[in-house]
C-alpha cells in the first residue's frame, strides 16, 4: 500500500468513524459473551449445587434452560452484529474506498 | 480417475468380506441397508470429487476453491467442519456417560464462535489468501512466522484427525463388523482422493452435503425420541435418571469437571482453540468478501447452536432407551457394543431399525471422511504454501505448490492411518479437547495479536508463539493423560488434563514479552507497517478478491 493511501485513509473522518463504532460492539458483545460464559464455568466449578436446582416438582435443573439460553443468546449476539457490520459499518467502508479512488 | 474409482470398489468389497469372517465372533448380522447407503455416498461423493477435479487447476482452486463460495454455503461447511465424529459421537457419548456434563462440552464449543466474528473472520478474509499464517506472516519475517505456524497447524491437523480416526474405526468395526485397522485404512485412502483429486471445492461440498444429511438424521432421532415421551422433556429425564446408575445426579454438573482450574481450562480451551483451528479459519479464505465472511458466522453460528440443543436430547434419550430392558441387546458383557461413543448409533437403530441404523452410519461414516478431508488440507497447505512456497523455494510456480500439496495429502493420510491405529483406545472426546488446547495456545496469541496489537514483531511472535506451543505440548505430555494413561508413571508431573488456562496465557505474556524487549531495527519497521495492515484489515482496501485470488 503506497504511503500516500495510508495517510489519505487514517485522516479520512469516516475511517476513524468506522474503526471506533466498529471495535466498540465488538468490545461490548465480545464482553458480553465472555461474562457469560464465564459466569457459567465458574458457577461450575465453585458452586455447581446452584445449578442442581430442580424447576417446580419436576427432575429438570435449571441446568438445563441456562445452557439453551447461552446457545440462544450466543447466536442471537452474532445476528446483531453482522446486521450493523454489514448495514452501516459496509456503507462506510464503501465511502471510504470512494474517497481515495483517484489514488488506487 | 475412473480406474482410481475401481480400485476403491474393490479395496472396500474386500474389506466387506473380510468383515463377513469375524463378524459371527462379533454378534453382528451383516445390515445390507446400511451397506447401500454407505455405498450410495461414497459413490456420490466420488462423482462430485471427479466434478471438482476438473475445475481444479490453480494454487488458489485447490486451497480455496477459488473464492467463490457464498456466506451460506460456507457457513454449512463450517458448521461441517465443527460438527465432527468427535462432536456427534464423543459428545452424544459422553451424555450417554455422564449425562449434563456431557452439555457443558457442548455449551463451550459454542461460545468460541461469536468471539470469532466480533474479532476475527473479516480480518482474516481481508489480510488472508490460503492459510492463517498469510494474516501472522503479514507485516513480519515470512521465514520465522510461517515455519512457527506450520508446526502449530500440524500438531492440530495430527491430534484432531487421530481422534476422528478413532472415532471412524470404531464406528465400522461396530457396523460391518470389519477389522478395526482395516476401517482406518478405508477412511485413509477415500481422504487422500477427495483431496488430492477435488481439493478445496470437492472438500467443501462434501462438507455441506454431510452438515444437511446430519442435520437432518439428528433431527429425525431427536423428534422420535421426544415422540416417546409425548414431547415433554421432562418425562424423558425422568425416565433417563431412573434408568441410569448415577440417578438424578445425571441432570445436574457432577465431578465431570471436578475443580475450578480445570473447568475454566477447558473452557479457555474450547473458546479460544476453535479460533485458532487451522482447518476452520482456512474456510474464510473461501468466500468473497468481508461481508460473506460476516454471514458464515452467523449460520455457522446457527447450524452449530440447533445441532448441540438436538444432541442434548439425543444423548438422553439414549441413556432412556438403552439402559432399558430392549436396550440390553446392544450390550456385550456389561458394555456397550462398541463403547460409549456408538450410543447414539445404537439409539438409531431402536428408534428406526434397520434402515434408519444404515443412513445415521452412512452419515457418521460421511462426518468423519469430510472432517478428516479438511483437516489433511489444511496441513497440506501449512506445509505446501507456507514451508515450500515461503520458506524452502520461493519461486515455487503454481503447478509445483499444487503437486507439493498432493503429495503431502497423501503423506499426512498415511500419518493419520498409523496414529489412528496406535491410539486405538483413546477417548475421542479427549483428543480434540486437547486439539483445541494446541491451537489456543500456539495460534490463536499469534494470530490475534498480529490483527490487533502494532508492537507486535517477529522476534515476539516466532519466540512467543513457540514457547507457547512447546508449553502446552509438554504440559499434555507431563499430564494425568499421556504421563499415567499411555506412559504408565504413577503419577502425574503436572496435574491438571487441560493445560490452555497456563499455555494460552504463557503465550501471551512471552510474545508481549519479546515484542517489548525488541529494539531491533526490523522490529520498528514491521510496527510501521502495522499501519497499512489494520487498513486493509478494516476496510479490504488491497485485499485478494473471489477473482484475482
Amino acid at each position: 500500500m503506497k504511503d500516500e493511501l495510508v495517510e489519505r485513509i487514517e485522516n479520512n473522518p469516516k475511517y476513524n468513524e468506522l474503526l471506533s463504532k466498529k471495535n466498540s460492539l465488538g468490545i461490548k458483545l465480545g464482553i458480553f459473551v465472555l461474562v457469560m460464559f464465564y459466569a457459567y464455568i465458574l458457577t461450575i466449578a465453585f458452586n455447581k449445587e446452584v445449578l442442581a436446582t430442580k424447576i417446580g416438582d419436576g427432575v429438570t435443573t435449571i441446568a438445563f434452560p441456562i445452557a439453551l439460553a447461552i446457545l440462544i443468546i450466543s447466536f442471537l449476539t452474532t445476528v446483531i452484529y453482522v446486521r450493523k457490520a454489514n448495514g452501516e459499518y459496509e456503507d462506510l467502508v464503501n465511502d471510504i474506498k470512494d474517497d481515495v479512488k483517484d489514488i488506487m | 480417475m475412473l480406474r482410481v474409482l475401481a480400485l476403491i470398489s474393490i479395496i472396500a468389497l474386500s474389506a466387506f468380506a473380510a468383515g463377513d469372517a469375524s463378524f459371527e465372533a462379533s454378534k453382528r448380522e451383516l445390515n445390507i441397508p446400511a451397506i447401500i447407503m454407505f455405498f450410495i455416498f461414497i459413490m456420490g461423493t466420488l462423482g462430485l470429487t471427479y466434478w471438482a477435479a476438473k475445475k481444479t487447476k490453480s494454487a488458489s482452486d485447490f486451497y480455496t476453491a477459488g473464492g467463490g463460495i457464498t456466506g451460506f454455503q460456507n457457513g454449512l461447511a463450517i458448521a461441517g467442519d465443527y460438527m465432527s465424529a468427535a462432536a456427534f459421537l464423543g459428545v452424544s457419548g459422553l451424555i450417554y456417560l455422564k449425562g449434563y456434563d456431557g452439555v457443558i462440552y457442548a455449551v463451550s464449543f459454542l461460545v468460541g464462535w461469536p468471539i470469532i466474528l466480533f474479532f476475527m473472520a473479516e480480518k482474516l478474509r481481508n489480510l488472508g489468501k490460503f492459510t492463517f499464517a498469510d494474516i501472522a506472516a503479514y507485516r513480519l519475517s515470512q521465514k520465522e512466522i510461517r515455519t512457527l505456524a506450520a508446526f502449530g497447524t500440524l500438531s492440530v491437523v495430527v491430534l484432531y484427525l487421530i481422534a476422528q480416526m478413532v472415532g471412524a474405526g470404531k464406528l465400522i468395526q461396530v457396523l460391518f463388523g470389519m477389522e478395526y485397522e482395516f476401517a482406518v485404512i478405508l477412511v485413509g485412502v477415500m481422504m487422500i482422493i477427495y483431496v488430492t483429486f477435488g481439493g478445496m471445492l470437492a472438500t467443501t461440498w462434501v462438507q455441506i452435503i454431510k452438515a444437511c444429511l446430519l442435520l437432518s438424521g439428528v433431527t429425525f432421532m431427536a423428534v422420535m425420541v421426544l415422540y416417546h415421551f409425548d414431547f415433554n422433556f421432562e418425562s424423558l429425564a425422568v425416565t433417563a435418571a431412573e434408568r441410569h446408575n448415577d440417578g438424578e445426579a445425571i441432570l445436574a454438573p457432577g465431578g465431570f469437571i471436578s475443580d475450578p482450574i480445570s473447568a475454566i481450562s477447558l473452557g479457555m480451551a474450547l473458546m479460544f482453540g476453535t479460533a485458532g483451528l487451522p482447518h476452520v479459519l482456512m474456510r474464510f479464505f473461501t468466500v468473497g468478501n468481508a461481508k460473506e465472511a460476516r454471514k458464515s458466522v452467523v449460520y455457522a453460528t446457527g447450524f452449530v447452536g440447533y445441532f448441540w440443543i438436538i444432541i442434548t436430547i439425543v444423548g438422553f434419550g439414549a441413556i432412556a432407551f438403552l439402559n432399558s430392558d430392549a436396550g440390553a441387546a446392544y450390550f456385550v458383557d456389561g458394555k456397550l457394543f462398541g463403547g460409549n461413543n456408538m450410543a447414539s448409533i445404537h439409539l438409531s437403530h431402536m428408534l428406526g431399525g434397520n434402515a434408519f441404523l444404515g443412513f445415521i452410519s452412512a452419515v457418521a461414516f460421511a462426518t468423519i471422511l469430510a472432517v478428516v478431508s479438511g483437516l489433511t488440507l489444511s496441513g497440506a497447505s501449512a506445509i505446501s504454501h507456507d514451508l515450500y512456497s515461503n520458506v524452502i523455494n520461493p519461486n515455487a510456480t503454481d503447478e509445483q505448490v499444487v503437486k507439493i500439496s498432493r503429495i503431502t495429502v497423501v503423506v499426512v493420510g498415511f500419518v493419520g492411518v498409523i496414529l489412528g491405529i496406535a491410539f486405538e483406545q483413546q477417548n475421542i472426546a479427549y483428543m480434540v479437547g486437547l486439539a483445541f488446547g494446541i491451537a489456543a495456545s500456539a495460534n490463536f496469541p499469534i494470530l490475534f495479536l498480529s490483527i490487533y496489537w502494532r508492537g507486535l514483531t517477529t522476534r515476539g511472535a516466532f519466540l512467543g508463539g513457540l514457547t507457547g506451543l512447546v508449553t502446552a505440548v509438554t504440559l499434555v505430555i507431563l499430564g494425568p493423560i499421556v504421563w499415567v494413561q499411555i506412559l504408565g508413571n504413577a503419577e502425574a508431573l503436572f496435574p491438571y488434563k487441560h493445560p490452555a488456562l497456563f499455555s494460552v496465557t504463557i503465550a501471551f505474556v512471552a510474545i508481549w514479552f519479546f515484542s517489548k524487549v525488541d529494539n531491533s531495527e526490523r522490529g520498528k519497521t514491521e510496527k510501521e507497517l502495522f499501519r497499512a495492515q489494520n487498513i486493509r484489515a478494516n476496510t479490504g482496501i488491497g485485499a485478494s478478491g473471489a477473482v484475482d485470488h
